[in-house]
């Protein structure tokens, strides 16, 4: 039984490496099929990471969410405190600051520099009011209506300030590329194949008379398409890997563009790469693309070589 | 060990190259199939190999109807198999080494047998110390006794041969041929398609004649018994040609 194993186990391995052989004798060749496959797997992986970065860069920009409820003037600060005491207490509420009449006109002063003409001003009339900030998990457009009207029916309450149509946008647009990245990974992924299976044809081609004489001397089926399956597997695994240092590259040549963006946003953001996760994922799509695309190939093409001699 | 039974076979494009076709031969027989090019001896060997099946009749090797064979089990049967070609069918971009290997290779023997046998296969062809050479760098006789090597490297009880001598000179043919006998002598079956009754006739082995697809003689049926005690003076008889 070992010995058939070792004999199963011998077998794969010389296929395996007699694929990887023929890959390296064939530089150039190689290099360009796993360019097309690297460009095709690329593209998809990096909007996927686009996707995954805005969906985070919002998530970290959440202030952007923050809304502000106004008092009626003259609603006295200890209803307001009790209040924001109350709203702390609510599920999907991260935080809510008490802003009073008077902190208020201190940040209108400094953040306008209107400073010496306010001086003039004998009333504030600046209201109190609550910065509330949503959860990360309950930022949807959904439960920030819900919140607005929790504050809203308060009688002491003004207005309650927020931009819905801003997270509903931002919430559709994610959506969106959620689809486009779908299209794109099924078009590309099909891109792949083809790729991959066009080149194992033409290779099936190319050894035609060696797959004859292999079967003539009683080579299987199995036997015959190994090393193709193999190649498959190969090309797969280097276009992942030549993809992730694309998107790598791309990440890199981004970066300061990136930092310089948040930056005037008051954020520090720093790009999410593909992670091991990722990484996983691409390589693991990729190989399963590259023999899936051999397999294909040689189903068809292999069965129409039967030796006549 | 071969037995066909009122074998039919005719090809998509409507020739009818055998039309029943009967013979059996025996285990450890040395068979020459002749007769016109055209006259079906290819045909009766792919029909052995499995080549092609027949359209009518039956054709039973090693116990096996090949006509009910799945084509799955096909790899296996033809393991069993030697075969020589007239254009010997070696793979010019690998070294003679790797051509003696390939059927072993597609069994699964471990590399320490593999070595071992292709070592003894080129031995018994006399071409021990070209395992590293190119076809191409053979003459034509070296390169069809690579051909017997690779057929014989995993030992079968069968081997056949269409046309092996058909590109060789006289000298060469009878030196291949000897290759063939010595395999025959150690209880190989040896079943040879050729076209050459010069050489047919110096080997004084059973031979069946076919003619448009019909056996036209078969000296078995003949004179089998006198041509089982004539072989041994007749093969003393062979101008001495010793193989490189």
């Amino acid at each position: 039984m070992s010995g058939a194993i070792s004999s199963y186990a011998t077998r794969h391995l010389q296929a395996l490496f007699g694929s990887l052989g023929r890959l390296i004798r064939a530089p150039l060749a190689t290099v360009l099929t796993l360019l097309v496959i690297g460009v095709a797997l690329a593209l998809p992986a990096g909007l996927a990471l686009l996707v995954e970065n805005l969906r985070s860069a919002t998530g970290d920009i959440d202030h952007a969410l923050d809304f502000t409820v106004y008092f009626k003037a003259g609603t006295p600060i200890e209803r307001v405190q009790l209040l924001a005491k109350n709203a702390r207490e609510r599920n999907g509420i991260a935080s809510v600051t008490v802003k009073t009449a008077d902190q208020a006109l201190e940040e209108f002063k400094e953040a306008s520099g209107f400073g010496d003409a306010l001086t003039a001003l004998s009333d504030n009339p600046l209201p109190h009011h609550l910065v509330v900030r949503p959860a990360p998990t309950a930022s949807g457009p959904v439960e920030i209506e819900g919140m607005r009207r929790y504050f809203a029916a308060f009688p002491e309450v003004d207005m309650v300030q927020l931009d819905l149509d801003w997270v509903r946008r931002l919430h559709s647009l994610l959506d969106v590329l959620r689809r486009v990245l779908w299209v794109v990974v099924t078009v590309l992924g099909l891109g792949v194949l083809a790729v991959v299976g066009n080149t194992i044809r033409l290779e099936i081609q190319h050894r035609r008379a060696e797959i004859e004489v292999t079967k003539l001397v009683g080579g299987s089926n199995a036997f015959v398409r190994r090393p193709f399956l193999y190649t498959g597997l190969f090309y797969g695994l280097g276009g992942a890997l030549l993809a992730s240092l694309i998107v790598f590259g791309g990440m890199v040549y981004l970066d300061r563009a990136v930092g310089e963006l948040s930056a005037q946003y008051g954020s520090r953001y720093v790009m999410q790469g593909l992670g091991s996760r990722g990484l996983g994922i691409l390589v693991g799509i990729g190989a399963a693309l590259g023999w899936l695309g051999a397999y294909v190939s040689t189903g068809r093409h292999l069965r129409q070589i039967e030796p006549r001699a | 060990m071969i037995s066909f039974d009122n074998v039919s076979k005719r090809y998509p494009n409507g020739r009818e190259a055998l039309s029943g076709v009967s013979f059996e031969i025996q285990p450890g027989e040395f068979v020459f199939l002749t007769g016109r090019s055209g006259a079906g001896k290819s045909s009766v060997l792919k029909l052995i190999a499995l080549l092609e099946r027949p359209s009518r009749g039956s054709v039973n090797v090693n116990g096996q109807n090949t006509g009910k064979i799945k084509s799955r089990r096909i790899p296996a049967f033809r393991r069993a198999i030697g075969v020589v070609f007239q254009d010997h069918k070696l793979l010019v971009d690998r070294p003679i080494y790797d051509n003696v290997a390939l059927p072993l290779v597609v069994a699964g023997t471990p590399l320490k047998e593999v070595d071992r046998r292709v070592r003894a296969a080129l031995d018994q062809v006399g071409l021990l110390g070209r395992e590293r050479s190119s076809p191409l760098e053979l003459s034509v006789g070296e390169q069809q006794r690579v051909g017997i090597a690779r057929a014989v490297v995993s030992k079968p009880q069968l081997l056949i041969a269409d046309e092996p001598t058909g590109n060789l000179d006289p000298a060469l043919s009878v030196d291949v041929m000897k290759v063939f006998k010595r395999f025959q002598e150690v209880g190989v079956t040896v079943i040879i398609a050729s076209h050459d009754p010069h050489l047919v006739d110096q080997f004084g082995q059973r031979e069946i004649v076919l003619d448009g697809g019909r056996i036209a003689s078969d000296t078995y049926r003949d004179s089998h018994r006198a041509r089982m005690t004539a072989q041994a003076p007749r093969l003393g008889d062979l101008p001495d040609i010793v193989i490189k």
